[in-house]
């Protein structure tokens, strides 16, 4: 049996499958259930400073291949959300605190609490492609990215992962500005900007109008992002995008991702596709005689 | 397939002064205790359980705020968004079926009312309201043939006080091999205890501020569960342990609140 676990900036896992942010992520009692599920770390919602109702209704639209969301962000805010991360902290793997904010300040003060209330890591959230003034505003510009990376890093001392928008002309630009301000690792990627119209209605379907593709359509986008990712920054990166089964994971670990997250699959394949992914993920690779996930990290780039 | 398709209105029928029902034609194949995401277009959308489960189908909504309000002023043609069916089903099993709504729970229930009389179930179904003039379904209760007791709260029809105070009565006289409930959830808790201390089958429907429907985004968390996909028929014994049942719920930022 191959060996599953993955160490990603200092960070421990029992398997390279993380719960994605934003999923089942609201409340401590769901992390618990999707760690219980098989997943080797759990991230949470992004959380910000103060509470957020998010969009109106409706903020979730089913397409062919993926799922349109433009939730808006909503959170209880970070005094809340010391009580689910009490809760969270019953979960057997690590939790990793997501975060967005306005500014650097912001979000190295979320950060602390964060650390304090005990998450094994921070990411930030720099790529929400649907709210205003935060998320992907930031992750648009390699500068303030960068400055934002440094001032979080300075605040805590648990690792720091940035993730990053495929929003933009060339994503590695964002991705040198994480490692040059000394972040940790780099997840990749948040949703794809995107609209539905419903024709018989002539109105876009989301309230928002605008949100962001997940499932199924976007892993050719992830992957060709991871890939280039890994061409261009020594940092780790954890691929997301997409991910239904095994398979799929392979490809983001070929492509040079040391760890994946798993999102919209929770509806394709329900709360068990943790633990599914994981097994498939074992089997692959005892059946093409590889003896550990790290053997085929990044192997889509050797020569021959 | 639960993919958004627009329909038509095509009827909507009085249940009472503050409930409507609204009918539509739609495919989707919908199991008792099921639900729907509603759109509002241009508004908001909202889950309602299936009262009519038929391709003729139906949702009866209590007018409780501006997405209500609006489903209250709907007319004939006028267009919705439908997502669904999401969630689990009511199990309608053995010989003789207790059913207790209290308030528009009675629209969650009346498909599984149908099946059951329809499988030769022998059902009495304890329909409470506040006061006489809201009681809703009470006629299509008594023309499938169920047993139909009625409770008010105030007293101005039948038996004074709470459904759940009723049922319990109406459980100490017979022998149920199940019971389905909906309704408020303080209600429903005691129910759920009572049965489960009489050792008879109960399943509850919650209701839970939602957004997706389809299990991802954690509004309706419930201890972990998700009234969405786990739900919203749950087995009493499942959750009668959960601290939020008949106490907490999620207010729509995510934060815990006490039920009103
Ligand atoms: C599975 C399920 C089935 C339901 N079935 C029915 C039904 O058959 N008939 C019926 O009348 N009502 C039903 N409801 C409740 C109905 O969804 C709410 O009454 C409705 O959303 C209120 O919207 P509003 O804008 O009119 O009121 P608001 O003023 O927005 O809110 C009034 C109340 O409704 C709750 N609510 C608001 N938005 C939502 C939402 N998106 N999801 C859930 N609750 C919300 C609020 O917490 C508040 O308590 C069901 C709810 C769920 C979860
Ligand atoms: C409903 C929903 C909510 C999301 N919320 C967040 C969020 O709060 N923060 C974040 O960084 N990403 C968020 N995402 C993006 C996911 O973490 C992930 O990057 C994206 O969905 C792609 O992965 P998937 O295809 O496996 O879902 C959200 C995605 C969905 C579908």
């Amino acid at each position: 049996m191959a060996d599953l676990s993955v160490e990603i900036a200092g960070l421990r896992l029992r398997n390279p499958v993380m719960l994605a942010s934003g999923i089942l992520g609201e409340t401590g009692s769901s992390l618990v259930r999707v760690a219980e599920a098989g997943a080797g770390a759990v991230v949470t919602k992004s959380i910000g400073a103060e509470p957020r109702e998010g969009y109106p209704n409706p903020t979730v639209v089913e397409l062919e291949a993926g799922i349109i969301n433009a939730v808006g962000l909503a959170n209880p805010g970070i005094a809340a959300y010391v009580d689910e991360l009490k809760v969270a902290a019953q979960a057997e793997v690590p939790v990793i605190g997501s975060v967005f904010g306005k500014s650097e300040g912001e979000m190295s003060e979320i950060a602390i609490l964060m650390e304090e209330a005990g998450v094994s890591a921070i990411e930030l959230n720099l790529s929400c492609p649907h709210a205003r003034n935060v998320g992907a505003e930031l992750g648009k510009d390699p500068e303030t990215v960068g400055s934002v990376v440094s001032a979080v890093k300075k605040s805590v001392h648990v690792p720091v992962f940035a993730k990053i928008t495929p929003n933009v002309t060339d994503i590695v630009d964002a991705a040198l500005a994480v490692a040059n301000s000394r972040g940790d690792g780099i997840v990749a990627i948040n949703t794809v900007k995107a609209m539905a119209i419903c024709p018989e209605t002539g109105r876009p379907f989301l309230s928002n109008g605008i949100g962001g593709l997940s499932g199924p359509a976007i892993k050719p986008i992830g992957v060709r992002c991871v890939y280039e990712l890994y061409e261009s920054v020594d940092i780790p990166i954890v691929g997301v995008g997409g991910i239904l089964t095994g398979k799929d994971a392979l490809e983001y670990l070929m492509a040079g991702a040391k760890a994946v997250q798993v999102g919209s699959a929770a509806y394709y394949r329900g709360i068990e596709v943790f633990g599914r992914v994981v097994e498939e993920i074992g089997q692959f690779l005892d059946e093409y005689g590889y003896e550990s996930v790290g053997d085929v990290v990044g192997i889509a780039h050797d020569e021959n | 397939m639960t993919r958004t398709r627009i329909v038509r209105v095509e009827r909507t029928d009085v249940e009472c002064s503050h409930t409507v029902t609204i009918r539509f034609q739609d495919e989707s194949l919908a199991r008792p205790g099921q639900f729907a995401m509603v759109w509002i277009p241009g508004l908001d959308e909202v889950p309602m359980s299936f009262s009519y489960i038929g391709d003729l189908k139906g949702v009866t909504v209590h007018n409780v705020g501006e997405a209500t309000a609006a489903l209250h002023d709907a007319s004939r043609g006028d267009k919705l968004g439908i997502r669904g069916p999401f969630g689990r089903d009511y199990r309608i099993e053995g010989e003789s079926i207790l059913f207790v709504s209290g308030g528009t729970g009675a629209a969650s229930l009346m498909p599984a009312l149908e099946v059951a009389m329809g499988n030769g179930i022998r059902s009495t179904i304890v329909i409470g309201a506040k006061t006489a003039s809201e009681l809703i379904f009470v006629d299509r209760a008594i023309s499938l043939g169920a047993d139909v007791r009625i409770s008010t709260d105030d007293g101005s029809k039948e038996y004074k006080g709470f459904a759940s105070d009723l049922a319990l009565q109406v459980l100490q006289e017979g022998s149920f091999d199940r019971v389905l409930t909906c309704g408020p959830e303080r209600m429903m808790k005691t129910v759920v205890t009572a049965c489960l201390e009489k050792g008879i089958p109960v399943q509850v429907s919650l209701e839970r501020f939602m957004r997706c429907g389809m299990g991802i985004c954690d509004s309706c968390s419930f201890g972990g569960l998700h009234v969405c996909v786990d739900g919203p028929v749950f087995d009493g014994k499942d959750i009668i342990e959960i601290e939020d049942f008949g106490v907490f719920r999620r207010s729509a930022d995510g934060s815990r609140e006490v039920i009103p």
